[in-house]
């Protein structure tokens, strides 16, 4: 069990600003709490180990804490409306947990006092609930069961004068043998009081102050009215304007899409917000596939897709903050808590990652370093509290081995609430298009040791990183860190006056302007060096007003572990068309020279020399290593081949002055050709079997100067601190690095 | 769907315990990926309560509302040990056959 956690209010920070730290106690009354500079968060006993050191601030000392939770699903709220004594609701409706009991569709109810109403699920069965206040609470249902996944028009009409009520369902497709659709009126002996707190959309306010009762499915123009009405006008779409004069609010969720805001169309502008960030661009019940871009057809999209495990800011305090000295050193740190001994039976200790970029302001005067570590902060968030080892029974298969849980795994198991990655389904089976950084990140640390991170250490993006900044410490480099974040708001100039950029093991998702940025800076004479594979592979997006949440549309192709539904492969964040970077037109080789052709995730290979090698453009590189087989060794499966590979093609824009300095062999049957690199099914996917499974050392110069050096392997990194540093990986890496710091020109 | 055989099949049983984790033939691959699939939805999972150093195994029940399920008993200080319990496990479920062989010999350690 993990007895503390926490995260940060912010990934990247800069000298003279300030950070804080939002910490979970979950035995004891209080915390220490220092900041560590992070070196090597592996503690295999195989590897140079831990060298996570105290870096002395203000910060040191002890804190009290308390236990924190996330009140996880999203929902609508709306202030103003008015306390409702004679009123009509509809709205359209695609439910998809319908499991699930208890998940309220509307609301206006005061949860001390059970006053007013909410309109709830039962087992798909539409209910209207009522009270009064005197603890009186009256329920009435439908006895017709919704199915899910197919949309339907739900009203009710309430007068509390008289009781009389009507509840009706209908569906928007009749099926066969099923009894979907049906009408119940009659009247309430006690038919409640109104309620004059907010309204609320799926979702009900709890006496502990969260929202509970969570809706699962899509929600499309949600209506109230005064006075009661029929069924069947309500359930027109869109309602009818001669019920103009009678509309309380009329919410259109098809109309700002790119935000939080929930358009009210009726005129006292009830506009509400959504909270937890339910998936927008989604289609309605009127989509006709003539357009599959939102922008396009806006009034196609107006469907709001809630779940229960929805989760954009965890919102707990701030339990410390660091404000940090002008002088701050970029680089890589975490916040160290620790609340006890750790043991076999509880861990009680946290390390929560952070980076100090430099400073936002050139100082004058003030060498910067020319190299520069750019943290795939967006890859992290994306694989923020993955949890397919959980969820997807059977995984086990594709790992070639049993499932690796921690501490913080089993947290995790015991804890949805902290919601998912970009790679899970949500309860109800959905994809998981939002991940957030605004709440804990269990397997983004120091000493996480991840399911998915090949045989031996088993680390995977931020602790699997960890390796690189050990190797550079021990030789050291002096460099700078910045962050995916930063590089997508500052755009090229952050990046302008680097000599080299290395990458992580896994940069493996971009936004536009991330993409742009990089590409300007490689061609404008830029050395790069890509430590890593799978990088540039899928598009992401950044909220307009919300800070540190990014979108991926899981579109046509790709490795993926949901799909996008045909018609929603749009960005709601931008409208930008989502999925591959390669199905956007930029595959990965247009960047760094190579890509992604394979995934395995058991044990890793070597590379063996090509004859690239012995060019004299490349002989700078292999200064020093003689050997024919390279990274037959390694912390990450065994080899510096591994986990992804890429290799290249010169039809999706490898140049046609790339070296091939060396190819991997002897791969597992599981390292597998990946989906886009075949359109009909083969019998020979295996890296034992299929001869284009194999990932490509390689170099090549630009036209401005630059050059590009990549390794194509995700588990190259875990092969640098072998033999304390001293292997042909290692050699390898660092002739690149000193010669990509040598300004002198390549052409 | 492959139905193992005791027999035919023995001698993918002595490739695993050579070695649990590694580049295995097509014949054990197929043992693998049949043994690996439980219909019922529940998982078996490796618990690794210290690093590198003791395994527990876990279940995961088939409704994940469920808790988890550990198995105080053993705690495994090889994690090779570990693949091969469970793997004797999932055999003998599948052909109601032991293997009684420990995962390393008195001779082979």
């Amino acid at each position: 069990m993990l007895k503390i956690l926490g995260y940060p209010d912010r990934y990247s920070v800069a000298p003279g600003e300030a950070i804080s730290f939002q910490i979970s106690l979950e035995e004891g009354e209080t915390f220490d709490a220092r900041i560590v500079r992070v070196l090597n968060g592996d503690c295999n006993p195989a590897g140079p180990g831990l060298d996570l050191p105290h870096h002395p601030s203000s910060v040191d000392g002890t804190y009290p804490g308390q236990k924190r939770r996330a009140d996880a699903g999203s929902f609508m709220r709306a202030e103003g409306v008015p306390p409702l004594s004679a009123f009509s609701f509809r709205a359209l409706l695609w439910p998809t947990l319908l499991a699930r009991s208890g998940q309220v569709i509307a609301a206006q109810w005061d949860a001390a006092t059970h006053t007013g109403f909410y309109l709830e699920l039962d087992k798909g069965r539409p209910c209207l609930v009522v009270g009064d206040g005197t603890g009186a609470v009256r329920r009435e249902t439908l006895p017709h069961a919704m199915l899910e996944r197919k949309w339907y028009a739900l009203s009710f009409s309430l007068d509390r004068e008289t009781g009389d009520f009507r509840i009706s369902l209908s569906p928007q497709r009749r099926d066969f043998g099923v009894e979907d659709a049906g009408e119940r009126v009659g009247r309430f002996a006690t038919p409640g009081a109104p309620s004059a707190g907010p309204f609320y959309l799926a979702g009900l306010p709890l006496p502990d102050g969260t929202i509970g009762c969570h809706f699962n499915g899509k929600i499309e123009a949600p209506a109230l009215l005064a006075g009661s009405e029929a069924h069947a006008p309500l359930a027109a779409s869109p309602l009818s304007t001669s019920f103009a004069s009678r509309l309380i609010a009329a919410w259109d969720f098809s109309d700002g899409i790119r935000t939080t805001r929930a358009t009210d169309r009726g005129p006292l502008r009830l506009h509400g917000s959504l909270v937890n960030l339910p998936a927008r661009g989604m289609k309605g019940s009127g989509w006709t596939g003539t357009h599959h871009s939102w922008q396009a057809a806006p009034a196609e999209y107006g469907a709001v897709h809630f779940h229960e495990d929805d989760l954009y800011d965890a919102g707990w305090p701030a339990d410390i903050v660091w404000q940090l000295p002008e002088d701050a050193k970029s680089g890589a740190y975490a916040l160290h808590v620790r609340c006890g001994e750790t043991g076999p039976e509880a861990m009680r200790e946290c390390y929560i990652p952070f980076f100090i970029r430099p400073p936002r302001v050139k100082k004058p005067g003030i060498a910067r370093p020319k190299v520069a570590f750019l943290a795939p902060t967006c890859s992290y968030m994306a694989y923020a509290n993955h949890g397919e080892h959980i969820t997807v029974r059977g995984v086990e298969r594709l790992m070639g081995r049993l499932l690796h849980f921690g501490h913080q795994d089993v947290y995790l198991y015991d804890h949805p609430e902290l919601c998912h990655s970009l790679y899970d389904k949500h309860a109800d089976g959905s994809g998981v298009c939002y991940s957030s950084r605004v709440r804990p990140n269990i397997n983004c640390a120091p000493r996480y040791h991840s399911w998915l991170g090949g045989d031996g250490s088993s680390l995977y993006q931020y602790n699997a990183d960890t390796h690189l900044f050990g190797w550079l410490a021990h030789h050291g480099i002096e460099y700078d860190i910045i962050t995916d974040e930063d590089l997508h708001r500052d755009g090229y100039p952050l990046i302008a006056d680097y000599d080299v950029i290395l990458t992580g093991s896994h940069p493996e998702y971009h936004s536009t302007a991330m993409w742009d940025a990089m590409k300007s800076w490689i061609d404008r004479g830029g050395r790069l060096m890509y430590m890593g594979g799978n990088g540039w592979y899928w598009r992401i997006a950044f909220h307009d007003e919300l800070p540190g949440v990014i979108e991926v549309r899981r579109a046509e192709d790709g490795i993926r572990s949901w799909e996008a539904e045909p018609g929603e492969y749009y960005h709601s964040f931008t409208g930008e068309y989502g999925g591959l970077w390669r199905r956007c037109g930029r595959p990965p080789n247009m960047m760094a020279g190579i890509g992604f052709v394979a995934q395995g995730f058991d044990v890793s290979s070597p590379y063996r020399r090509a004859p690239d090698a012995d060019n004299p453009r490349a002989a700078f590189i292999f200064e020093g290593v003689e050997d024919e087989v390279i990274g037959d060794f390694g912390l990450i499966g065994g080899g510096a081949a591994g986990i992804e590979l890429d290799c290249i093609n010169p039809l999706l824009g490898s140049p046609p002055n790339i070296l091939r300095l060396a190819s991997s062999e002897d791969h597992s049957p599981l390292m597998l050709l990946v989906n886009e690199e075949f359109t009909a099914t083969q019998p020979n996917l295996g890296g034992d079997q299929n001869e284009r499974v194999r990932a490509d050392l390689s170099f090549y110069e630009t036209a401005a100067g630059g050059a590009v050096f990549a390794t194509g392997s995700i588990a190259w990194c875990g092969s640098l601190p072998c033999n304390g540093y001293e292997n042909n990986i290692s050699r390898i890496t660092l002739n690149a690095l000193k010669r990509f710091m040598d300004p002198k020109p390549f052409v | 769907m492959y139905r193992i055989n005791p027999d035919t099949d023995m001698p993918f049983v002595e490739e695993f315990r050579r070695q649990p984790v590694g580049r295995h033939s097509p014949g054990l691959m197929r043992i693998l990926n049949t043994l690996r699939y439980d219909p019922s939805g529940r998982q078996i999972v490796l618990f690794c309560r210290k690093p590198f150093a003791e395994w527990q195994i876990a279940e995961m029940p088939a409704n994940r509302q469920q808790p988890l399920v550990f198995e105080d008993s053993p705690i495994f200080t090889n994690r090779d040990e570990a693949e091969w319990e469970v793997f004797r496990r999932r055999w003998f479920a599948a052909t109601g056959q032991h293997l009684n062989q420990p995962f390393r010999s008195a001779d082979e350690a």
